[in-house]
């Protein structure tokens, strides 16, 4: 499995998918938290991430599909998903080898914005005067959600050749987790059981992490997410042949 | 026996592409798979090393059943899937690395150099391999097909799309690792059957007409040509 991560992961910085999506996640997000006025902190006045943990999601939605969207659509397009799956490993092996090669890269984009953290920490007043705990919270469940977000990807990707119809279902899928359920629970029809609906969609989970406090009701959701899809990709993957 | 097929089948809804066959290939020969296109020979060699399931039917390779215990069974196979798919955007070396990583092959680099020089890639071993010409490709996949020493080699259409400089270099390969191995290869060409296969099997809609060896069937047909033998079976 080890083997497979390795080759993933080189081929992403070998390629300039990683450069160019990182590239691009840390040019926007730069753009919006210190230089466009409408979203900006030095016009907003307050020293705070906030807006940054909002914003970050919705780059999320189209920077991760586009990771992810190659995973097997490319194998299968090449021929070469045929040399992987006659090697001696397991599929469950190749899923999480490809899904934690991506996470990685989620994580290698997230890594760069603690500067923005200690920008705004030292633009305090008085200077580090800054909710730390809420700033972590909101660093781990960015991660969290990133994590779901690439479990879908890695889903989609498996259920086409096409790359590019790979990258409309994660970023559709990515985009209904996160704020289908909340606007499906307003529907009226829907009012009596408007709160577990609310409930499974991501955005909910992450505001609640997002405060700073680390609830294992939040955590356990993250992680079936990330588990039910990579068991959905496992069954495609072994359904296909 | 290497390979032992009984009543192998795979069915797409109403078509059967391979039909209950069964065959046996033994150590230090090598099988020629021959048919027309679409009769099954894909499919077979897909089963067998374990990219598709059967729909029916048991095989097994190195006395593991392919079916139960596929990951040992792949441990003992070599495979060359028909284009030779490769990774364009690794080099040579890091490929046949990564290939041998899946294998646990302790002394990695060692066995590295060894299959380059075997499949003659010395000149062309720190290029990438969509740099590669077609003969070079034909070579890598061959290398990542022999690097873990397997018992069976399984070959499809090894080598389609060479030039005839290209084709002698490589039939000479695979007749070199025919002699200590079991080797099965599929192809279109007769001339290249009777130079290099000890056995032959022909398959026609997915069942075999023909399971014999090269003089034996040509004993039978009295001595025919090989493509009139091939004609007569498949037509």
């Amino acid at each position: 499995m080890y083997a497979v991560f390795k080759r993933e992961l080189l081929s992403f910085l070998s390629s300039m998918v990683a450069y160019i999506t990182i590239g691009i996640f840390l040019l926007v997000s730069g753009l919006l938290l210190w230089f466009f006025p409408d979203t900006s902190i030095l016009d907003y006045g307050y020293a705070e991430l906030d807006g940054f943990f909002s914003l970050v999601p919705y780059l999320f939605m189209f920077l991760i599909p586009a990771i992810t969207m190659r995973a097997f659509a490319e194998e299968r397009r090449e021929g070469t998903f045929e040399l992987l799956i006659t090697r001696p490993i397991q599929i469950w092996q190749i899923v999480m080898a490809k899904y934690l090669a991506s996470l990685v890269l989620v994580l290698f984009a997230l890594i760069p914005t603690i500067i923005y953290y200690y920008s705004i920490s030292k633009l305090g007043f008085p200077e580090g005067n800054i909710d730390s705990g809420s700033v972590i919270g909101s660093y781990i469940g960015l991660f969290l959600l990133g994590a779901a977000f690439t479990s879908m990807g890695i889903f989609s990707s498996a259920l086409t050749k096409n790359q590019i119809i790979a990258f409309v279902i994660s970023a559709a899928l990515c985009a209904f987790a996160f704020l289908g359920f909340d606007y499906s629970s307003q529907i009226a029809a829907l009012q009596s059981i408007e709160n577990p609906i609310h409930n499974l969609g991501i955005n909910q989970h992450y505001i609640s992490i997002s405060r700073g406090v680390l609830d294992t009701r939040d955590l356990i959701y993250f992680m079936s997410f990330s588990v039910l899809f990579l068991l959905l990709t496992n069954l495609i993957i072994g359904g296909k042949r | 026996m290497s390979i032992s097929v009984k009543n192998l089948s795979k069915h797409y809804d109403k078509q059967k592409a391979v039909d209950a066959i069964s065959f046996e290939a033994k150590p230090g020969r090598i099988l020629g798979f021959l048919g027309p296109n679409g009769a099954g020979k894909s499919t077979t060699m897909r089963m067998l090393t374990g990219y598709l399931i059967p729909t029916s039917g048991e095989a097994e390779i190195a006395s593991k059943s392919i079916l139960s215990d596929a990951i040992e069974a792949k441990k003992h196979i070599g495979y060359l899937p028909e284009n030779t798919p490769l990774y364009a955007d690794m080099y040579v070396k890091e490929f046949l690395s990564f290939v041998g990583q899946t294998y646990q092959i302790v002394n990695l680099p060692a066995r590295i150099d060894e299959v380059v020089k075997m499949v003659g890639l010395t000149p062309e071993q720190h290029k990438k391999i969509g740099m590669l010409s077609k003969g070079y490709r034909q070579r890598v996949g061959l290398a990542q097909a022999i690097i873990h020493n397997p018992e069976v080699l399984i070959l499809d259409e090894p080598t389609a799309g060479l030039d005839p400089n290209q084709l002698v270099d490589i039939r000479q390969l695979i007749k070199t690792l025919g002699v200590a191995k079991t080797v099965v290869i599929s192809t279109h060409i007769m001339q290249e059957v009777e130079a290099i296969c000890d056995d032959i099997i022909i398959i026609n809609r997915g069942k075999i007409v023909a399971n014999d060896s090269l003089e034996g069937l040509k004993k039978v047909y009295q001595h025919q040509s090989l493509e009139d033998i091939f004609r007569k079976l498949t037509a």
